[in-house]
C-alpha cells in the first residue's frame, strides 16, 4: 500500500498560470513604452557676451568669416569665405579651404589655439545648413577617428527678419 | 475495491524555460526604460552631423531646451517663445546660484529642429547670453547608417 503523505500531494498542485499571465502583461507594457532614439551628439559652442576680454592675451588673428547666404525656401544658396571665396552650397570644398587653413589640424590640447571662425548666417537659413557648416568646419572623419580643424566657433550678429 | 481514477490533465511541455526567459526580457526593459522627457522630444528632428559623438560625461549643471521649426521652445514642462523665454531662464539662474554657482557655469543644451531658421537659434543664444550663460551645445543626431 502507497504511502501518500498531505505535503507530496500540495507540493504538485501550485498553478502558476496567474503569474505567468501577469508576466506576460508587464512584457507587453515595457515593449510598448520602450523607444529606441537616435544617439545624440553635442557640438560645444562656448560664447561669452561679446566685449569682455577673453583671456590674458587679446586674439591676434582675425577670425575666418563665413557668410551664409539662403535662398527663399530656406536652403544654402551660397557661403562666402571673408568677403572673398564663394563656394556656392558645396560645404565639401568648404572644408577643404579649412584643412589648407589649418596646417597639420589641431589636435588634442595645445597652446597654440587654430583659427577662430565667425559665422554670418541670414535669418531665414534652415539650421540644418548651419549645423552642416559647423560640421565642415570644426573636423572631418578619417576611418574611425576625428581629425579636428577649428576648435573656436563664435556667431554674428543676427540679421533682423524681414517678417 | 474500487480505485478511483485520479484525472490527469493533458500533458503540458515544461514551461520554466520560458518564463525564464520572459523574466529576463523583463529585466532588460526595466533597467533601460526611461521615463524622463527632459532629453527627448517627438516634435524635434535633430539635423544630422558626421561627428556626432555622445559627449564623454553628462555635462554639470545642463539646462536642455527644445527649439521647434516655428520657434516654440519647450523647457521641461513649459512652453514659450524666444520672446518670453527671459523668465524661465531667470528661474533656472536663481536655481544655479541656490548652488552657489553662476550662469557662467550653466550648460545650455539646445536641440533645435533641422528646419529651424537660423537667426532663431542666434536670438535663443543671445538671450541666454544677456542672462550670462556661456556654455552652449548645439545637439545634433548620428546620421544613420548608410
Amino acid at each position: 500500500m502507497r504511502i501518500k503523505s498531505k505535503s507530496d500531494d500540495n507540493a504538485g498542485q501550485l498553478s502558476l498560470t496567474s503569474m505567468i499571465d501577469v508576466v506576460f502583461l508587464l512584457l507587453i507594457f515595457f515593449v510598448m513604452t520602450f523607444k529606441i532614439a537616435a544617439q545624440e551628439g553635442d557640438f560645444n559652442v562656448k560664447m561669452p557676451l561679446q566685449g569682455q576680454p577673453s583671456g590674458p592675451s587679446e586674439e591676434p588673428e582675425l577670425p575666418i568669416k563665413l557668410r551664409l547666404k539662403a535662398d527663399a525656401a530656406g536652403n544654402i544658396a551660397d557661403i562666402v569665405v571673408n568677403d572673398s571665396q564663394s563656394f556656392g552650397n558645396d560645404f565639401a570644398k568648404l572644408r577643404a579651404f579649412i584643412v589648407q587653413m589649418t596646417p597639420g589640424g589641431v589636435e588634442g590640447p595645445s597652446d597654440a589655439k587654430g583659427p577662430e571662425v565667425e559665422l554670418d548666417l541670414d535669418y531665414g537659413l534652415k539650421y540644418e545648413f548651419v549645423v552642416s557648416t559647423i560640421t565642415s568646419v570644426t573636423g572631418y572623419k578619417q576611418g574611425d577617428d576625428i581629425i579636428r580643424l577649428v576648435e573656436r566657433i563664435k556667431f554674428a550678429a543676427p540679421r533682423k527678419s524681414a517678417n | 475495491m474500487a480505485r478511483k481514477k485520479f484525472s490527469t490533465k493533458a500533458a503540458e511541455g515544461d514551461m520554466t524555460p520560458m518564463i525564464d526567459m520572459v523574466f529576463q526580457l523583463i529585466a532588460f526593459f526595466m533597467v533601460l526604460i526611461n521615463f524622463s522627457q527632459d532629453d527627448q522630444n517627438a516634435k524635434i528632428t535633430l539635423p544630422t552631423s558626421e561627428l556626432a559623438k555622445p559627449a564623454e560625461g553628462a555635462a554639470e549643471f545642463p539646462i536642455v531646451m527644445h527649439l521647434d521649426k516655428d520657434g516654440t521652445i519647450y523647457m521641461g514642462a513649459n512652453t514659450a517663445s524666444v520672446d518670453s523665454i527671459r523668465p524661465l531662464l531667470s528661474t533656472e539662474v536663481a536655481v544655479l546660484v541656490s548652488q552657489s554657482k553662476a550662469a557662467s557655469d550653466g550648460n545650455i543644451i539646445i536641440r533645435a529642429h533641422k528646419d529651424a531658421p537660423g537667426g532663431k537659434i542666434q536670438d535663443l543664444i543671445n538671450k541666454c547670453q544677456e542672462l550670462g550663460f556661456e556654455k552652449f551645445a548645439l545637439r545634433v543626431k548620428e546620421e544613420e547608417v548608410k
